[in-house]
């Protein structure tokens, strides 16, 4: 019965989902599971929270190792939740937005998460130029191609690109760099992700039917062998 | 090769950091030629100088829109006076330098037009980001814009697609009302309309999801309104597939924000003297660029070198 | 004594009156008289009314919508038109008509929704000018029709309907025992070597199913290959660590690893530790697997499921470690990344093969070969629709004009 409800519900859902799509009645049906969804995964946040909680909170009373860190995720944890509930130093009292204008919330918001976010984004340019420097060498005829699109797109998304080839004449100007970057973006680059896409899709097609037939059943927590 | 897209290139500064970096790079080409492999932190510290030196520095770049960046430029300014514009912040704190120019040279070319304004987002973390663009966009450069008659903030809803697929057919189900708690139907903006099918035209930045994909597959498409989006360098080229019919217009990372900070300045005079993020950034990007560009030929040089050793050795 | 002529007097009065006249009118002339310009701004600008207002059922909804079309008032079809707004007013049930909705200037199409199916409906559509306006003819009473059948999406249910059967029909055809031949995918064939070389190097395994809730697809197939990939990691007794940035996942997940740790006999080795939250949010979740990573020094890492804009920092943090990294994502922009750092990169529909194809049973094989069918068919769907559109616009062959149309309408979305 553990296995059977939970494959039974994901037939009769699946399926009813599927029909809604055809027939104008039900059509509602898919924007009502999706609130559904959201209500439920609303409730598991308390799962998630007290995890953490708990995990951060066994590691400071054991003395596991690196455990003050975890009294600054415990801390961080607990201001931001106390601050942002009871709209601590918000101008519009409790009633109003946790994000208002002077809040604390907005202030610890703008002072500390939104730079450590932006920090984070920002090893992306370091990352880019080492994994630029290892991956893109010419070992063979495709890394080589692959070699050329990245400097032609490189160089057209800098002035360079044009001040280089600002002097070819307009009837070919589709080898001025700019255009050929953008070229490449729209037709090569545009097909293969097409390609990709449409596999994609039928991925997900034969995924899903495996899902709601219940022949892949490892999400439960196992298969039938 | 000409200078003309040097716009402005100033102190002995300038000239130190592209001393540094040119000669750190003829140095490294030596050693590829020696077959050796560089140290990916030498590789984070070229970067970090090719970054902070355009900031410390100021060098700016000339540059030209591109037909996927103008074709928005030119809906806006078609526009006639008084048109309702969506602009979506479908974005979080970690991509907002990369994204929140472009949302704010957007919102600057509306409000100078006249439209009337709807800002929302459907990220938690993009309302704070939303109303820092208030602050820095329409407050100080706009102040006799009036909050409700001219734009209105009807900040975050949870739901992702869900709040799509109900404000395309009943904005007030999912906004019963502004950030303010003003009700819907006294909210001015919000006169005559009653969906998302009722706009002129819808403007969403991000790059993950939901995102412009969302907006044209829940919006744009079922609900025929014109949608334009604005994304993350990186993401641009998953929006090609979607222009021009279903996405009128993209623009990608900074390079897109300061091709229509460019295009905005020469129809707009006034905006000589206001800052432009896009343009300024492209400093950085343009320089960053050409170091990558270059220790890839450095990696390449390495590699043939090694190769060659290689084969002498087999022989 | 002299005597004055009678006429004299009247006359000189009556210069006297013209002199006055002439006077005020001069005046009049010279200077703009403020009421005579009020006068001319407070002057009627007349409107034409629309004309041919037509209400009809909205096609394939639950009859709550219908739809009203008309042309614009010709005084909005010059330049600089006269019209400023259009109103629409509605009657319910014969009613009083009350007004609905406030369209701009060159509209002529309105959608009226939520609308009840034993109502009667009736529309008249106004034009404004500055000052004035104009009714159109009310339409007559009208009800939303409900259909049963989204008729226009007829084609989607025949493409999805061949595509379903032939899934079902290889699944049959495996399970009696034909032979399906299945291309080999290298990053599939390397999950067993690579959880050895974790076992060899005792260290453990980093399992990252991606950053979306259990609501994406592309999280199900990440947790389904987590129940072949912990089947292994259970009987070789390594460690896996998961940290997940969703709490629905978290418990999915451990239901999971729980459930093949039990099957390999080893439910004591099992610890809910296994599985952590972390955080929703993107670039939190992003460090703090990366301090797992640089800390405990996993020897493989797999990267299965959604990413954004972290997978490079993910990806590149592994390969510092020279971790063995095997990446599958749906998401078209990160695999670029994921092919430039990781040793074995699932594209696209791989990941959802992945399952499958590690399960071996010829159940999952069949329908994978299933899907194969329906990338022949868009292959042969593109090759046709390319001569046909080249064929069309290049030397204006009306037939392959006809073909085009045909595979437009029936591939295209309703």
């Amino acid at each position: 019965m553990r296995r059977e409800v939970p494959l039974a519900i994901t037939f009769f859902v699946g399926t009813l989902l599927i029909i809604s799509v055809f027939l104008p009645p039900a059509e509602g049906l898919g924007e009502d599971f999706t609130v559904f969804f959201d209500i439920i995964a609303v409730f598991a946040f308390f799962l998630g929270g007290g995890n953490l909680v708990r995990v951060h909170l066994t590691k400071l009373s054991r003395r596991k190792e690196d455990w003050p860190y975890s009294i600054v995720t415990l801390l961080g944890f607990a201001l931001m939740l106390v601050v942002g509930l009871f709209k601590l130093g918000n101008p519009g009292g409790i009633a109003a937005s946790p994000t208002t204008d002077g809040s604390y919330f907005q202030s610890i918001f703008d002072s500390v998460l939104l730079p450590l976010g932006a920090t984070m984004y920002s090893l992306l340019a370091f990352f880019v130029a080492s994994a630029s420097y290892r991956a893109f060498r010419a070992k063979n005829r495709e890394a080589t191609i692959l070699l050329v699109a990245a400097f032609i797109i490189l160089l057209g998304r800098t002035p360079f690109g044009m001040a280089l080839t600002g002097f070819i004449p307009e009837q070919f100007d589709l080898f001025q760099v700019p255009n050929l970057a953008v070229w490449i973006m729209n037709f090569p680059n545009l097909a293969g992700q097409r390609a990709i896409m449409i596999g994609i899709g039928l991925g997900v097609v034969s995924m899903s039917l495996r899902l709601i037939l219940g022949i892949e059943r490892t999400y439960l927590g196992g298969d039938e062998r | 090769m000409t200078w003309a897209p040097l716009v402005s290139m100033s102190n002995l500064g300038v000239v130190i950091s592209l001393a540094v970096i040119g000669g750190g790079l003829l140095w490294l080409l030596y050693r590829s030629l020696l077959a050796k492999e560089v140290d990916r932190r030498v590789i984070f510290l070229f970067i970090l100088v090719s970054v902070a030196a355009p900031l410390l520095f100021p060098m700016t770049f000339e540059e030209q829109a591109t037909p996927v960046v103008k074709a928005i430029f030119d809906k806006i300014e078609s526009l006639p006076e008084g048109s309702r514009v969506l602009i979506s912040f479908d974005f979080d704190p970690a991509m907002a330098p990369e994204v929140q120019p472009m949302a704010n040279v957007v919102t600057q070319h509306c409000m100078v037009k006249g439209h009337k304004v709807i800002f929302m987002c459907l990220f938690a973390t993009g309302q704070a980001l939303l109303t820092q663009s208030l602050e820095l966009i329409v407050s100080e450069q706009f102040p006799d814009k009036v909050d409700g008659i001219d734009y209105v903030n009807i900040g975050y809803k949870a739901g992702n697609e869900g709040v799509l697929n109900v404000i395309v057919s009943d904005f007030k189900k999912m906004f019963p009302t502004d950030v303010n708690s003003v009700p819907y139907d006294s909210i001015g903006v919000f006169k005559g309309i009653r969906s998302c099918k009722d706009l002129d035209m819808v403007f969403t930045i991000g790059g993950g999801k939901p995102g412009v994909k969302e907006w044209v597959l829940f919006v744009g498409d079922p609900g025929r309104v014109p949608v334009a989006g604005g994304v993350a360098a990186v993401v641009a080229p998953q929006m090609y597939p979607y222009y021009p019919k279903q996405l009128f217009g993209i623009m990608g990372g900074i390079k897109g924000a300061a091709e229509y900070e460019s295009e905005l300045r020469k129809t707009y005079p006034q905006f000589h003297d206001v800052d432009a993020p896009g343009l300024r950034m492209m400093g950085p990007q343009t320089l960053a660029h050409m170091v990558i560009m270059a220790f890839i030929v450095l990696g390449n040089v390495s590699f043939i070198v090694q190769k060659r050793r290689d084969r002498r050795r087999k022989r | 004594m002299r005597c004055r002529q009678p006429g004299h007097t009247p006359l000189l009065l009556l210069a006297l009156i013209l002199l006055f006249v002439s006077t005020d009118v001069c005046v009049a002339q010279s200077e703009p008289d403020p009421a005579g310009s009020l006068m001319a701004d407070t002057a009627r600008v007349t409107v034409a009314p629309p004309t041919s207002v037509i209400v009809t059922d909205h096609k394939y909804d639950n009859g709550d919508a219908l739809e009203l079309s008309w042309v614009p008032s010709i005084d909005d079809r010059i330049p600089g038109g006269k019209v400023v707004r259009y109103q629409v007013y509605r009657s319910v049930n014969e009613g009083e008509y009350l007004p609905i909705q406030e369209l701009l200037p060159g509209s002529n199409f309105f959608l009226d929704e939520s609308l009840h199916r034993d109502s009667v409906y009736s529309y008249y559509v106004t034009a404004y000018s500055r000052n004035d306006s104009a009714m159109s003819v009310a339409t007559a009473p009208v009800s939303p029709q409900r259909e049963w059948l989204h008729v226009d999406r007829a084609w989607l249910f025949v493409i999805a309907l061949i595509i379903s059967l032939a899934v079902f029909y290889f699944i049959r055809a495996a399970r009696k025992g034909e032979d399906l031949f299945i291309r080999k995918i290298a990053g599939l064939e390397a999950v067993d070597e690579a959880i050895g070389r974790a076992t060899e190097m005792g260290r453990p395994i980093l399992y990252i199913p991606g950053i979306l809730d259990m609501d994406d697809v592309q999280t199900l197939a990440a947790i389904t290959i987590l129940g072949r990939v912990a089947r292994t990691v259970a009987d070789y007794e390594i460690q896996v660590r998961m940290p997940v940035s969703r709490s629905l996942v978290m418990t999915a997940a451990r239901e999971t690893i729980k459930t093949a740790y039990q099957t390999a006999g080893r439910p004591d080795s099992y610890s809910d530790d296994m599985v952590q939250y972390v955080t929703d949010e993107q670039f939190g979740y992003v460090a703090a697997v990366d301090g797992i990573m640089v800390r405990e020094k996993p020897a493989t890492v797999f990267l299965l499921g959604a990413f954004f804009a972290e997978s490079l920092i993910l990806a590149e943090t592994g390969n510092s470690i020279n971790a063995i990294q095997i990446a599958g994502t749906a998401r078209p922009a990160q695999l670029p990344f994921f092919i430039a750092a990781c040793d074995f990169t699932l594209i696209g529909e791989e990941l959802f093969a992945a399952s499958a194809y590690l399960s071996g049973e010829p159940k999952q094989l069949g329908s994978l070969k299933g899907q194969d069918v329906g990338k022949f068919i868009a292959m042969v769907v593109i090759i046709i629709g390319v001569i046909a559109a080249t064929l069309a616009q290049a030397w204006e062959v009306p037939f392959m004009q006809q073909v085009y149309d045909a595979l437009t309408f029936v591939f295209s979305t309703q």
